[in-house]
């Protein structure tokens, strides 16, 4: 438990989870979700070779949280993905199970890394703030579709094809939106521009399901309109999971402009000198 | 950019968690907690390497070679502690850190740890006359069951917390809760505490106990006897009949032994209580947060008829004072021999606050307990029993984060240490749930060679400091823990 005595923090290995419930049943509820994480990494550990391997239709994993890895990036075949593109996601999904929602609980999340799984009791949202440049905030009502947000770029944590500097992405379930965050990010990219920084994945971690593939590692100046080309690219990919129903709704930064595809409102910009497109 | 340090194909794998990450040279695992530097595995907090040199509460700095003048070493100036040093769990490995230095020209090892402990609690220590709870009460936290109110001592009252029944022994949230409220406790922070049918007390180590919302700020000087005992020629002359109200052991100076030596007389006086030996009366009222520990806020409602065939007579002086002296009153026998309350004379104020000034400052004392007879000796020697009895037999010494430690006679290696003498934040927790403390052991380097020792893991200190251990190249300086005032 965090010193305010409201969040439970779950860490270990590269697992990092936020766990906050409300209502009259929450220590319950965070005492079945630390009881679910025990066993986590150890489970993935058993089948992290193949997790790590580009995905293959229909393959059947026996943890839960690999099936559920698996279904949050199948979507995207026959593009090249694995399945650790919903790690984070598919994390936060099971805990979020785990957890046994119901009476007594009004509002939980689950964020792992900034990718996040909610549960929504009848009447009740939930606002959670956005990666951006600037102050963002999304809200999800009970009532909408969304139970996952989850966000990628080549900044953060695991390593990116692509040169959004984030893409936010909200989904029915966080493996989802994880895979697809992953995806959109990669999609925002201006192939062989001299000004991208890139480097073979696995020279910076050897174990990097990416492989040879080349990840970004510095984004230098760029123009508006090799701005423009990048998200467009991105927007092209986020708008084809909008209307696939993979995705409800996706938010792309790179450098100072934004695009925002599908459901995703914003509440509460502050937009400065931003160019909104 | 970090093309520069990619062209270095160095990898290596961390055994750190179960993911056994491959991690490149100048980089950090998925966890971003282990980095691989120069080819080794470090872990990204420092380790902790106590100063005798720097004064108590010394700033912690952070350890740099260029700094250093190679002097702080010499002469079992510098320590080094268990605090950040990682773990070896399963312990077949060798502790992380087996470090020689001389100290008085004699080689000494320290194997430095940090060990898990399923089996450990706190023992509380809450200067207070209230009463906080009867004895066996239960202690909870967050409303989970973590320990039991243990004996009222001499101006205290004793809690136990903690302890493996609670920690694994219970529901899931009471281990968890057990485990969050003893780290609390023993990085020195503040928890609140409720004891069945007693009262709610915030304790925290060296700070005083709030009861029931109420600071405590003073332990009293004595049982009402004892207080009778001290401070009766003092009020000769002043005041005809002094009575002392303690929860424990009411005082009343005419009638007592030290008021019978100095000529104190009658004064037909009548207590409502218990009469243990002349002048000394048990159960004059309920346990509460009134006077001296008792439920009484009005103190003549200890006071039966006053008999004028034993000494009773209208104009007799009355003093009633807690075991504290934070509350007194002062009464005058009125013509129907009833006390009537009136301001106390100047006279009679220096010997109240004499009271209050022998009395201490009210404290919290946190002590942590636990075993460490499981398999973490077997990361100090390859025969685990040869170190539990090096230990008995006194010739190896354990610390606790630099901080000396009481063992327990008996079996195993059972030890106490009062958290205020380590440094901040020396403890961690796994979600077992289980409590991560700091240990060390010292031993002569003979003696360690000859209860089987890893020989070949030993180090010199300067070795540690310059290049760290298997987890961590950055030490941090800091000064021993309170040594208590």
């Amino acid at each position: 438990m965090l010193p305010d005595e409201r969040r439970l923090h779950l860490h270990h290995g590269p697992i990092d989870l936020i766990v906050e419930a409300f209502g009259p049943e929450r220590l319950q509820a965070l005492a079945l979700a630390e009881a679910r994480f025990q066993t986590v990494l150890s489970e993935l550990v058993e089948e992290l070779k193949v997790l790590r391997q580009p995905c293959e239709p229909d393959r059947k994993f026996h943890g839960a949280i690999a099936r559920r890895m698996q279904l949050g990036v199948e979507y995207f075949l026959p593009r090249f993905i694995t399945p650790m593109a919903a790690v984070a996601g598919a994390v936060a999904d099971e805990i979020l199970e785990a957890m046994g929602a119901g009476e007594g609980i009004d509002r939980i999340y689950v964020n792992n890394g900034g990718d996040t799984a909610i549960y929504l009791s009848p009447g009740h949202s939930m606002k959670a703030a956005i990666a951006a440049p600037f102050r963002a905030e999304i809200a999800i009502q009970s009532t909408d579709h969304s139970r996952g947000v989850a966000t990628s770029g080549w900044r953060g944590r695991s390593q990116s094809l692509g040169i959004a500097d984030t893409v936010s992405v909200v989904a029915s379930n966080c493996a989802s939106a994880d895979a697809a965050a992953t995806m959109i990010a990669n999609a925002v990219n201006l192939p062989g521009h001299t000004n991208i920084s890139r480097t073979m994945a696995l020279e910076i971690s050897p174990d990097s399901d990416l492989g040879e593939q080349l990840a970004t590692v510095d984004v230098g100046d760029l123009t508006d309109t090799d701005v423009e080309t990048a998200l467009n690219n991105g927007e092209l990919l986020a708008q084809t999971c909008v209307h696939e129903g993979a995705i409800d709704g996706a938010m792309l930064i790179l450098k100072n402009s934004i695009r925002q595809v599908g459901t995703m409102d914003l509440i509460h910009t502050n937009t400065g000198e931003l160019a909104i497109a | 950019m970090n093309s520069d340090t990619l062209t270095k194909p160095e990898k290596i794998r961390c055994d750190a968690c179960p993911v056994m990450c491959y991690v490149a040279e100048g980089k950090a695992g998925a966890c971003d907690r282990y980095a691989n530097e120069n080819g080794r595995i470090i872990r990204c907090d420092p380790l902790t390497i106590l100063d005798r040199q720097l004064e108590k509460g010394g700033e912690i700095r952070p350890f740099l070679k260029s700094d250093w003048d190679g002097k702080m070493l010499e002469g079992g100036e510098v320590f080094v502690s268990a605090i950040g040093s990682g773990t070896t769990y399963p312990d077949y490995k060798p502790a992380p850190f087996i470090v020689s230095r001389q100290v008085g020209g004699v080689d000494f090892v320290t194997v430095v740890t940090e060990a898990i402990f399923s089996y450990c609690g706190v023992k509380i220590k809450i200067d207070t006359d209230r009463h906080l709870g009867h004895e066996g009460a239960i202690v909870r936290a967050s409303g989970e069951v973590i320990g039991h109110v243990m004996t009222g001592e001499y101006g205290s009252q004793m809690l136990s917390l903690g302890g493996v029944d609670h920690l694994t022994g219970g529901s899931k949230a009471e281990g968890r809760i057990t485990c969050d409220s003893l780290l609390k406790l023993c990085n020195k922070q503040a928890v609140e505490l409720e004891i069945d049918e007693g009262s709610k007390v915030v304790v925290q180590a060296g700070k005083a106990p709030i009861v029931d919302g109420v600071t405590e700020t003073r332990m009293r000087v004595g049982c009402g006897s004892a207080t009778i005992g001290m401070f009766a020629s003092q009020w000769r002359g002043l005041v005809d009949e002094v009575v002392v109200i303690d929860d424990h052991i009411t005082g009343v100076v005419s009638e007592h032994q030290a008021g019978k030596v100095l000529g104190w007389e009658d004064t037909g006086i009548k207590i409502k209580g218990r009469r243990s030996t002349p002048g000394r009366y048990f159960q004059v009222a309920e346990p509460g947060l009134g006077w001296g520990g008792t439920n009484i806020e009005d103190p003549s409602v200890i006071l039966g008829p006053w008999n004028a065939k034993k000494g009773a007579k209208p104009g007799l002086r009355l003093m009633m004072v807690s075991t504290t002296g934070e509350q007194h009153a002062y009464y005058v026998l009125d013509d129907d021999l009833v006390p009537q309350l009136q301001d106390m004379p100047d006279s009679l104020l220096p010997s109240v606050q004499l009271i209050e000034e022998n009395c201490e400052p009210s404290l919290c004392s946190v002590l942590f307990m636990c075993g460490a007879g499981g398999s973490l000796r077997s990361g100090a020697t390859k025969n685990p029993v040869l170190l539990t009895r090096s230990v008995q037999a006194l010739k190896t010494s354990v610390t606790c984060g630099g901080a000396d430690v009481y063992v327990w006679p008996g079996g195993g290696i059972t030890f106490m240490v009062d958290v205020l003498k380590l440094p901040d934040d020396s403890f961690g927790y796994v979600p077992t749930p289980a409590i991560v403390a700091p240990l060390e052991f010292t031993v002569s380097l003979d003696d360690y060679l000859a209860l089987g020792g890893h020989q070949d893991a030993i180090r010199a200190i300067g070795d540690i400091v310059e290049h760290g251990g298997e987890y961590g190249a950055n030490a941090r300086l800091t000064a021993f823990g309170d040594k208590g005032d």
